[in-house]
């Protein structure tokens, strides 16, 4: 059975543009609620929102979404108006790029970036900017506290965040994601082929590394000194309000969705199954990506709600003193072995 | 003054001043209320603690005069001591007495509240206080007076400290070099009374904004929420269980008040107690309720 | 180099920053509060930051102040039991215990031994309550969340215990001078085994959930550390004071009061004097104080809780200090009585007002987190430092 399309490329950029999106949105309300709402509160011994909805409040988040909309307008009186009007919009478009390259079948991807696993990194490190617009624009000093140390932090986490995906890189020999996948879906581990080779078997190391660097991104606990909930009450974001709030709520959790998606595209092969090519590839491989990311998802979250906060020299410490030398490490053993092997 | 004092004494009055901690000497006397089982009264024994901390201050080397008076207020030591020894006290309490542990610094304003009503006309606004000025252990030279108490954490042992200040210009020096903690306790107690404390270096205000006129917690400093709303008196009067309705009395209005606001369950097996005689059986009912494992 | 001269007046909102022609930057002034989640409650901290470093804090208290030794003054005893349930709330019950002491000991009553032995009990079930909120809210502090709701869930249990005991969760007000209002319910005392248990339970979680991560000891150890001959001169006491090393306990030290003397209970110290230190100390002290409960279960005796006292109460006039174990620390009264109905001048001594006069000494050159943290562990309540 073939589901060839032939469409023009106007109507593939406009299908893009929309899939692209809608995910940001959906992904974030979905990882949202799995996994802040009830996840977390099963964590805590209690039940989180029941209501809304009638199921297990499902609705909770949409209708805060909605809430959210219809607030007013808050800006304080010494506050930047462009600056701060236009951080949040920046921080979700850095979200939104990095969905660019994600692939989610063999056919199903925005652009097939030869240097795709670059350009998504370096994308997604576009977000300082805007934290630090929010901070500064935002006239408090609780806000520029919370910015300059999210500056530090995301600036020096994104060196073990690059140093794990080299090892990716050099054992599959291609910076493009789409390859990436296909390669861990057609290797074999010791000539046993029936689950491909997902890289986190060799790269369990980057794998680490990935997943606590991506937590440092993302200023989760335990790294989210720039948001210290009982210092700084929420750090940068702390004066915005209404659909503001809700823009930063979703590139946060839109983030978290993207990097997630990242380490199931680069250490557990992504969309692939092995053994299932072609258009059976196309119709379940957003389905197999979104399953392996909500594992992702669940680890990182899991650390989030469990761990205390790391002071801010404790933070950058552990990455500069620790992770990258790990990383580091981490590269020349897998160049060593891929040459060797 | 007597350690074990008798065990439920029936309606202490004024008189017999069990807690009258002025003297030291043992009151042997009865009473002219004389209660209804005379209790032979119990030489007071020398308490050996405080023996000890009053031998160890008299040593310390003060100079003369500098002790006025010492008391035993129920089981505590108050010792007067001079205005101008009041710093050299607290240095021989750390040095000597291996006091190192700062407990509180504060005032004390003997005179009694002004008291604008009448309690025979109905005002419960307060509590009736005796209209003349008396003083407590250890006596007092005038109306205000500081107290401190500090303690050790070795020796276990503790005593107060009083001095007198003077109403007209009143000066007492700071405890802040010998015990750090004092800077608190000094800036609340001249926000509070008006005692300038020599020494201490910024003396502000703690509690109260900067800007703060008076001294509340003198006696002539009215209260407040008195004045802006006046105390409406007794105003829901009902009969005490048992007593046929339009008996009740406002009984000195202060005092039902309190009556009233003391209500409860064992009140009425007090009230039992006293009127019917039978004690026992009406607590023991309750106990046994109450007992079990 | 020249000074840069520049007319006093214009500078008087930059009260505190220094003009200098080095171009040094200035310094921030911070205000900690008084809204804010980490303060408890209305506490200021103003501080001067460089960069994230303190250079000097200066708390300013008094917005919760309520004027409580003024009102005593016009109050008459039992009124002022309702009024001094409302300093430490979290342990209210705690907070009548000195005061009905001072007033028992000036009338020359005593309290029934069964009405002494619920006391403590009660007392021990206030400090179980307010120790396990601390255990779960400082890792809340420090950044972990779920410790909390593990507190306030285990609270709970407790909680229900006093409020089926006494009447209320939070302010019973069920002092009596002379002995208690009622006496205990029936099955309370096999409910509040079965509470012990849970407690215990909960203290082992806590023990390994927070104490036990590595975050945890990283954010708390050596932070704040209050030497012991610091602060016994800062007045401040209770388990802060236990955590630097020094050995004292009012249960054990102080004169005797309530049932304790009878009781067998170890207490705790801790050489380090940092918030680790604090924080193990509570928790310690949580399990002890649950030993403690089981104690006066098995030894409760039987008879009346209330003692013959007439029903206005009419206290005679003396002077007399009653110092007791607070959780918070040491909480005393000197009450100065004329012979009315009411006290003449009542000095309420609070723990947290001496704990929280040691920050400006405490606070200098630590991070801001260190802040946080320091508050936390120190758990003073605000109703306590004001009054």
């Amino acid at each position: 059975m073939s589901l060839a399309l032939e469409l023009g490329w106007g109507t593939t950029l406009a299908i893009k543009t929309i899939i692209v999106l809608a995910i940001i949105p959906l992904g974030a309300l979905i990882l949202g609620y799995v996994f802040l709402l009830k996840v977390m509160s099963h964590m805590q011994s209690r039940l989180g929102p029941m209501d809304p909805g009638g199921f297990h409040g499902w609705y909770q988040l949409i209708g805060d979404g909605l809430k959210f909309l219809q607030k007013e307008d808050v800006m304080p009186a010494k506050a930047d108006r462009h600056v701060f009007a236009a951080a949040p919009a920046v921080i979700v478009l850095s979200t939104f790029l990095v969905f660019a390259v994600i692939p989610m079948g063999p056919d199903l991807v925005v652009k097939n970036l030869d240097v795709g696993v670059f350009y998504a990194l370096a994308v997604s490190s576009l977000s300082v900017i805007g934290v630090l617009m929010a901070g500064w624009a935002s006239a408090n000093k609780f806000a520029l506290l919370g910015a300059l140390r999210a500056a530090a932090q995301l600036i020096a986490y994104e060196l073990p965040l690059l140093l794990a995906v080299v090892g990716v890189v050099v054992q599959a020999g291609t910076m493009s994601l789409q390859g990436i996948v296909l390669s861990q879906q057609n290797g074999e581990v010791f000539g046993w082929g029936a689950i491909g080779n997902p890289f986190i078997l060799t790269q369990f190391v980057g794998f680490a590394l990935f997943l606590v660097a991506s937590q440092a991104e993302l200023t989760q606990t335990p790294f989210d000194m720039p948001v210290a909930e009982s210092e700084l009450v929420s750090g940068y974001m702390v004066e915005y309000t209404g659909f503001r709030f809700l823009f930063f709520f979703i590139g946060e959790f839109g983030t978290a969705f993207g990097f997630a998606a990242l380490a199931a595209t680069l250490f557990l092969g992504g969309w692939a199954i092995p053994g299932v090519h072609g258009d059976w590839a196309n119709i379940l491989g957003p389905g197999v990506l979104f399953a392996k990311l909500m594992i992702v998802a669940f680890l990182m979250f899991w650390v989030r709600f469990t761990y205390p906060r790391l002071r801010e020299d404790q933070l950058q410490a552990l990455a500069w003193k620790f992770l990258i030398p790990i990383g580091l490490a981490n590269i020349l053993v897998t160049g060593a072995l891929k040459v060797a092997i | 003054m007597p350690d074990e004092t008798p065990d439920e004494s029936p309606e202490p009055t004024a008189a017999e001043a069990a807690g009258d901690a002025t003297q030291d000497a043992t009151s042997a006397e009865p009473t002219e209320v004389a209660p209804p089982e005379p209790e032979p009264e119990v030489a007071p024994e020398p308490n050996p603690v405080h023996e000890e901390l009053l031998a160890l201050l008299r040593g310390a080397g003060f100079a003369d005069g500098a002790i006025i008076e010492t008391a035993d207020a129920h089981g505590g030591l108050v010792v007067r001591v001079a205005n101008d020894q009041w710093r050299r006290a607290a240095e021989v309490a750390k040095e000597h007495l291996a006091c190192d542990y700062l407990t509180f610094i504060a005032g004390i304003d003997w005179q009694p509240a002004p008291r604008e009503g009448d309690e025979a006309g109905g005002d419960t606004s307060s509590p009736v206080q005796p209209t003349e000025m008396t003083f407590g252990a250890a006596g007092s030279a005038g109306r205000f007076q500081a107290f401190a108490h500090v303690q050790s954490t070795t020796k276990k042992w503790g005593l107060t400290f009083k001095t007198d200040v003077d109403e007209a210009d009143p000066r007492v020096e700071s405890w802040v070099s010998v015990y750090p903690g004092a800077d608190w306790h000094e800036r609340e107690c001249w926000e509070m009374y008006g005692f300038v404390f020599d020494g201490h270096p910024n003396l502000r205000h703690l509690y109260l904004p900067f800007e703060f006129e008076g001294h509340p917690l003198r006696k002539d400093y009215a209260l407040l929420a008195r004045i802006v709303k006046p105390w409406p008196g007794l105003v829901d009067v009902e009969p005490m269980p048992g007593e046929p309705p339009g008996s009740e009395s406002p009984e000195g209005s202060a005092g039902s008040a309190s009556g009233l606001a003391a209500q409860g369950p064992g009140d009425e097996a007090r009230e039992v107690d006293q009127e019917s005689g039978s004690p026992d059986e009406t607590s023991e009912a309750k106990v046994g309720g109450g007992d079990e494992s | 180099m020249t000074e840069l001269q520049l007319d006093p007046s214009a500078l008087r909102h930059l009260a505190d920053a220094q003009v200098n022609v080095e171009l040094d930057t200035g310094d921030m002034i911070l205000n900690l509060g008084p809204q804010h989640p980490a303060t408890h409650g209305t506490l200021r901290i103003v501080v001067r930051l460089d960069g994230e470093r303190v250079l000097s804090a200066d708390p300013v208290i008094g917005y919760m102040h309520r004027g409580y030794e003024k009102l005593t003054e016009f109050r008459t005893y039992p009124q002022v039991t309702t009024l001094i349930n409302r300093i430490d709330w979290l342990s209210s019950f705690a907070n009548e215990v000195p005061f009905m002491d001072a007033a028992e000991k000036l009338m020359g009553v005593d309290a029934p031994p069964r009405a002494q032995w619920i006391r403590t009990t009660l007392t021990e079930l206030s400090r179980i309550a307010t120790f396990l909120l601390f255990l779960g809210e400082m890792g809340l502090q420090v950044g972990a969340l779920t410790p909390a709701f593990y507190g306030f869930r285990d609270r709970e249990h407790v909680l229900n215990l006093i409020e089926a005991a006494t009447g209320g969760r939070f302010h019973p007000n069920f002092n009596r001078i002379g002995g208690l209002k009622d006496d205990l319910p029936w099955g309370w005392i096999a409910e509040t085994r079965a509470t012990m248990k849970i407690v215990l339970d909960a203290c082992d979680q806590f023990e390994d959930l927070v104490l036990g991560n590595e975050i945890f000891e990283a954010r708390t150890k050596g932070i704040g550390i209050i030497p012991g001959a610091m602060g016994t001169g800062y007045g401040v006491s209770g388990s802060n004071i236990r955590a630097s090393g020094v050995d004292w306990d009012l249960r054990r030290d102080g004169r005797p009061y309530l049932a304790y003397p009878e009781l067998d209970f170890k207490v705790w110290t801790h050489p380090d004097g940092d918030s680790y230190a604090r924080y193990w100390v509570r928790l310690q002290e949580t399990r002890e104080s649950a030993r403690i409960v089981l104690q006066c279960l098995e030894a409760m005796p039987a008879g009346p809780i209330m003692a013959k006292v007439p029903r206005i109460i009419k206290v005679p006039e003396g002077e007399v200090w009653v110092e007791t174990e607070n959780p918070l620390g040491q909480m005393a009264y000197y009450v100065i009585s004329k012979g009315a109905t009411g006290p003449f001048r009542v000095k309420i001594r609070s723990a947290s007002f001496s704990n929280v006069s040691i920050l400006p000494w405490l606070l200098q050159g630590v991070y801001v987190p260190d802040v946080i943290t320091i508050l936390a562990s120190l758990y003073f309540i605000l109703g306590d430092i004001d009054r």
